[in-house]
């Protein structure tokens, strides 16, 4: 078994001495040839273990290793790790050959080793004639691809992203995602890629990290993260989620019973967290695990099911969904559903009467210390 | 220079206005002359007296006739060159108006300095300028340190190598010349035997280059070089000598062997001048002994006034005869009038001076 | 009629400045070509020829004034151009906030009185018992008093001190529109500082360095207070030339003549300078 490309050992940092760490003791590993993201809000600390990796940044505690190395004492110029800046940060005073070529001159390549090298990757990214032209003469796209293209022909063990498609519009954007994903698959390097965007991260990544606070909160597969949240946070975060507060009324087993604050009476489950009646807990349900139907007979098998009125819709092609306003409740409950494909329910309007039902066991709860 | 002539339009509006407003005529006097021979003291007695109002600009020889060059004598009604300085530029340049010698009260001058003055600025049978200031200049000495220093040419003595300092512009040029025993006086009026005497000249100051702490420019900067001992032989005018006598008794203004080289200002009428009326009244009112006298205490020098030394000031006058014993006065080289086309060799000189290494 | 009205607008706005060009800078220019062009051949008498570019070209002190006064300005520019761009680059990439303000304002500090005072400063601390060469005897560095004045050095003193401001701001400017992450990017593809240096920074400063070097050259080219103050009995200056041709020796002709080869020597170099660097006047001053 070789040594992963990329390890973290409680990683810290401290910009001051008596505030919080950016980075709280963060360990993970990132196996070769695997997308790794890191994924989280805006100041969760993700650029500081970025900035850490490459080098810019020196950690207050715990370990960085490249194939098994520790490479605290490596300059940033020396660690074989390359990174793709939020804004490129292409050389505006050179052309995009001499951009590519320009880390391969500092390590002494013979010029025409330069020139085949640089062809080759250019070939690769799908870009074989724009080696003379100028930067700010590409599109956003190339731009992005040469990029990539200026690290990778140095053949980097570790990739680091930050957040690089964050500057592009919408539609290019979804394009790139596909298109990085594959160029990961193409060359077989080892990316480490950072967002706030988890659809990025999710549909890019073979693993993903949560960050919150300047720690992690899960990692894990992006199903993982998405059907298997372990903290709040990450339901909350990852995602569309109905949320609810309240008491814990009754334990049985792996299911549970909890009087929201709003004044519904839910089923949950658990999923093996220590939970018992009188805590306060939080349940997640997403909205495609909530059905819809005419009247209750439908929802059989149902552990939740609550009559409602539609009180919006949000038609969006197939990701359409209802709000829905449960009886017996407060007005500012409202429960989000998703509307099955089938366009079975194509036909529903606001103000109609709609049952709706869940099972248990895709209502997760979490106590609710822990979300605090 | 576009101000100028505006300025002039502006005047002669405004003169105009005062004239039709007030028959007897008061004026704007615009001087131009040298720091010290308007002193605020006279100005304030003249416009009391005269009811005309005095404007003052300070220059020096070449400033006034390149002023007045500018805006072909216009400008100012009343300016003050050297002597010397008067009949050439108006060949040239035709920058000043002949004097009316009817409206200057001639015995309030000291004859003989009225005549000679009156003989060299005559340009066409006309005489354009009256003397006003008169000095000399020649050795400012730390006589307890550069006691040996007796003429130009000691300046370049090994004792007092790095010590020295002068000017180089035609002063120095003229007083070597004597001191190496030569009259560029005499030579004036031949341009070949001019250009042989500066050659020597030439040699001399280039071979006394090593000897020179450095060129003076200004006033202050040489006052400031002896004051600070960092000079302590140099060619200077004698008030300068005397004003440092003051801070320092063993510094004083000495008339070199050779002779000291006298100098005359005068007061010459600006050829586009507006206000004759005031500028002859101007100087017939300073040429007045007490007047004169005031003058004399500010800017340190001698007038051409009959009897003002009556009422000069003791310390002046003591200093001046310790300068100058009779016969150093006898020996006093009067600069005679510059021919236009003079300072073209004269120039070359100091340019090759100063490029020498 | 908006067209119109459009145009009309923008002759008005544009018209001072056209004024003041015509009246301060082009009919003077011409006049005094004019006088340049002007041989005197007797007691006011002149007629037209270009015999004072003669004089110029015959005499080897002006061309050795002349020479020497372009090389010591290439020489005080160049020297500026190595303190400031450090001054520049810390000011524009390392300081913060307000050490950053302070900074900038402390280059800003020595041009708030005017040249000839400043020049008087460097008198006084140069001068043979002036404040250094105290220092120095103090020190027990020097036997005896030391002169630092009236010599090239002190020139060049003035001369780098009085024209450092216009380095700094350009290159301030140019350097804090060089993105951080392009210099981290180029410590992250290997780059060591002397390269980053070399083939980043310096690429991205050069509009603001050729620009700065510009305003420099020209201001020490046309320098007359510091050469003529500060470099006592050897200072040759082209500046100085000029200025005893029109004051000293009545000589318009020759002056006007000497500052038509100023302006010519200067546009030159200039030009020269553009070309060698590949900037354009445009990149450079836009």
């Amino acid at each position: 078994m070789t040594a992963p490309d990329l390890e973290c050992r409680a990683l810290t940092k401290r910009f001051a001495p008596d505030a919080p760490p950016a980075v709280d003791g963060v360990g993970f590993s990132v196996p070769s040839g695997s997308f790794f993201s890191i994924l989280g809000p805006s100041g969760c600390g993700k650029t500081t273990i970025m900035r850490m990796v490459a080098g810019f940044l020196e950690p207050s505690g715990g370990d960085i290793l490249i194939r098994g190395r520790s490479v605290l004492s490596v300059p940033p110029n020396k660690r074989p790790v390359n990174m793709v800046f939020q804004h490129l940060a292409l050389f505006p005073m050179m052309n995009v050959a001499e951009n590519i070529g320009y880390g391969l001159r500092r390590r002494g390549t013979s010029k025409p080793e330069i020139a085949r090298k640089v062809g080759d990757v250019l070939e690769r990214i799908g870009l074989p004639e724009i080696g003379t032209r100028r930067v700010d003469e590409l599109s956003g796209g190339q731009k992005q691809r040469v990029a990539i293209a200026r690290c990778m022909v140095l053949d980097p063990d570790v990739l680091l992203l930050d957040e690089p498609l964050g500057a592009l519009d919408l539609k290019l954007r979804e394009h790139m995602k596909v298109e990085l994903k594959a160029l990961q698959a193409a060359f077989g390097t080892t990316f480490v890629y950072i967002t706030h965007d988890q659809s990025e991260a999710l549909v890019m990544s073979d693993a993903v990290a949560v960050m919150n606070r300047g720690r992690f909160e899960q990692i894990g597969s992006a199903q993982d993260l998405y059907y298997r949240p372990q903290t709040p946070f990450v339901a909350g975060f990852v995602g569309d989620s109905n949320r609810w507060r309240g008491r814990v009324t009754r334990v049985d087993g792996e299911s549970l019973e909890l009087q929201t604050d709003g004044g519904l009476t839910l089923r949950a489950a658990r999923n093996g967290r220590a939970i018992a009646a009188g805590d306060r807990a939080e349940v997640f349900v997403r909205p495609e695990a909530i059905h819809p139907a005419r009247d209750a007979a439908a929802l059989e098998g149902c552990a939740n099911m609550l009559r409602g009125e539609v009180s919006t819709l949000l038609f969006n092609g197939a990701a359409s969904r209802v709000r829905v306003r449960p009886e017996g409740a407060g007005a500012d409950t409202e429960i989000e559903v998703a509307l099955p494909q089938s366009g079975a329910f194509a036909g529903l309007a606001r103000g109609d009467d709609v049952w709706i039902g869940w099972t248990d066991a895709q209502a997760g709860a979490f106590a609710a210390a822990a979300a605090e | 220079m576009t101000t100028a002539p505006k300025h002039l339009k502006l005047t002669v509006a405004a003169t105009a206005l005062l004239a039709l407003a007030q028959p007897a005529a008061a004026d704007t006097l615009r001087l131009l002359t040298w720091g010290g021979y308007a002193p605020e003291g006279v100005i304030e007695m003249f416009e009391a007296e005269t009811g005309h109002t005095v404007e003052v600009t300070l220059s020096n020889n070449e400033e006034m006739i390149a002023k007045l060059r500018a805006t072909g004598g216009g400008g100012f009604d009343l300016a003050q060159p050297s002597q010397d300085r008067i009949a050439g530029p108006q060949e040239e340049f035709g920058i000043y108006k002949p004097m009316d010698l009817s409206r200057i009260d001639a015995a309030q001058f000291i004859p003989s300095m009225l005549e000679a003055t009156k003989d060299n600025t005559t340009v066409g049978g006309e005489v354009y300028g009256v003397p006003h200031v008169w000095g000399t200049s020649g050795l400012v000495l730390d006589t307890a340190k550069a006691g040996m220093v007796a003429d130009y040419t000691d300046l370049c003595a090994p004792e007092v190598a790095g010590q020295v300092s002068y000017r180089l512009r035609r002063p120095t040029l003229i007083g070597f010349a004597f001191a190496m025993g030569m009259d560029p006086f005499a030579a004036y009026g031949d341009e070949a035997a001019y250009a042989e005497i500066l050659e020597q000249v030439e040699s001399k100051l280039i071979e006394c280059k090593p000897n020179v702490k450095t060129y003076w420019g200004g006033g202050d900067e040489l006052m400031n070089l002896v004051r600070s001992g960092e000079v302590v032989a140099a060619m200077a005018w004698d008030t300068g000598g005397w004003k440092l006598n003051e801070d320092n008794p063993d510094v004083t203004f000495v008339a070199p062997a050779s002779g000291a080289l006298g100098w005359v200002d005068t007061f010459v009428l600006p050829a586009k001048g507006q206000a004759d009326d005031a500028a002859y009244a101007w100087i017939n009112f300073v040429m007045q002994p007490e007047v004169a006298a005031m003058i004399t205490e500010v800017a340190g020098n001698f007038t051409a006034s009959k009897g003002a030394d009556e009422f000069a000031p003791d310390a002046l006058k003591a200093k001046y005869q310790a300068s100058f014993t009779p016969e150093a006065l006898d020996n006093i080289k009067w600069y005679p009038p510059v021919p236009a086309g003079l300072e073209a060799i004269e120039g070359g000189v100091l340019d090759r001076v100063k490029a020498a290494n | 009629m908006t067209g119109t009205s459009a145009r009309l607008g923008f002759v008005l706005l544009l018209a001072p400045a056209a004024l003041w060009l015509t009246l301060l800078i082009v009919i003077p220019h011409i006049d005094l070509f004019l006088v340049s062009l002007r041989e005197r051949i007797g007691v006011g008498q002149y007629t037209t020829s270009f015999a004072n570019y003669g004089t110029f070209l015959d005499e080897p002190l002006y061309l050795m004034t002349f020479a020497r006064t372009a090389i010591m300005s290439v020489l005080a520019t160049a020297l500026t151009l190595l303190i400031g761009f450090p001054v520049a680059y810390y000011i524009a990439k390392l300081a913060r906030g307000r050490t950053r303000s302070v900074l900038f304002l402390l280059c800003l500090v020595p041009f708030w009185v005017s040249e000839l005072v400043r020049t008087f400063g460097w008198m006084i601390l140069l001068r043979e018992t002036g404040l250094v060469s105290s220092l120095l005897q103090w020190a027990g560095l020097a036997a005896g008093p030391v002169e630092l004045l009236y010599n090239d050095a002190a020139i060049m003193v003035g001369l780098v001190y009085t024209s450092m401001l216009f380095m700094v701001v350009p290159l301030i400017t140019t350097l804090d529109s060089l993105d951080d992450a392009v210099i981290e990017a180029g410590y992250d593809l290997g780059g060591s500082a002397p390269s980053i240096l070399r083939e980043i920074v310096i690429p991205h400063a050069m509009p603001g360095i050729v620009s700065g070097c510009i305003v420099v050259f020209m201001l020490s080219l046309g320098n007359y207070l510091t050469p003529i103050m500060l470099g006592g009995k050897d200072s040759l200056w082209f500046t100085e030339l000029i200025y005893s041709q029109f004051i000293l020796r009545f000589n318009w002709e020759l002056g006007a003549a000497f500052g038509f080869v100023l302006l010519l020597l200067s546009s030159v170099i200039v030009w020269g300078t553009l070309r060698l660097t590949g900037q354009t006047l445009r990149e450079t001053m836009g």
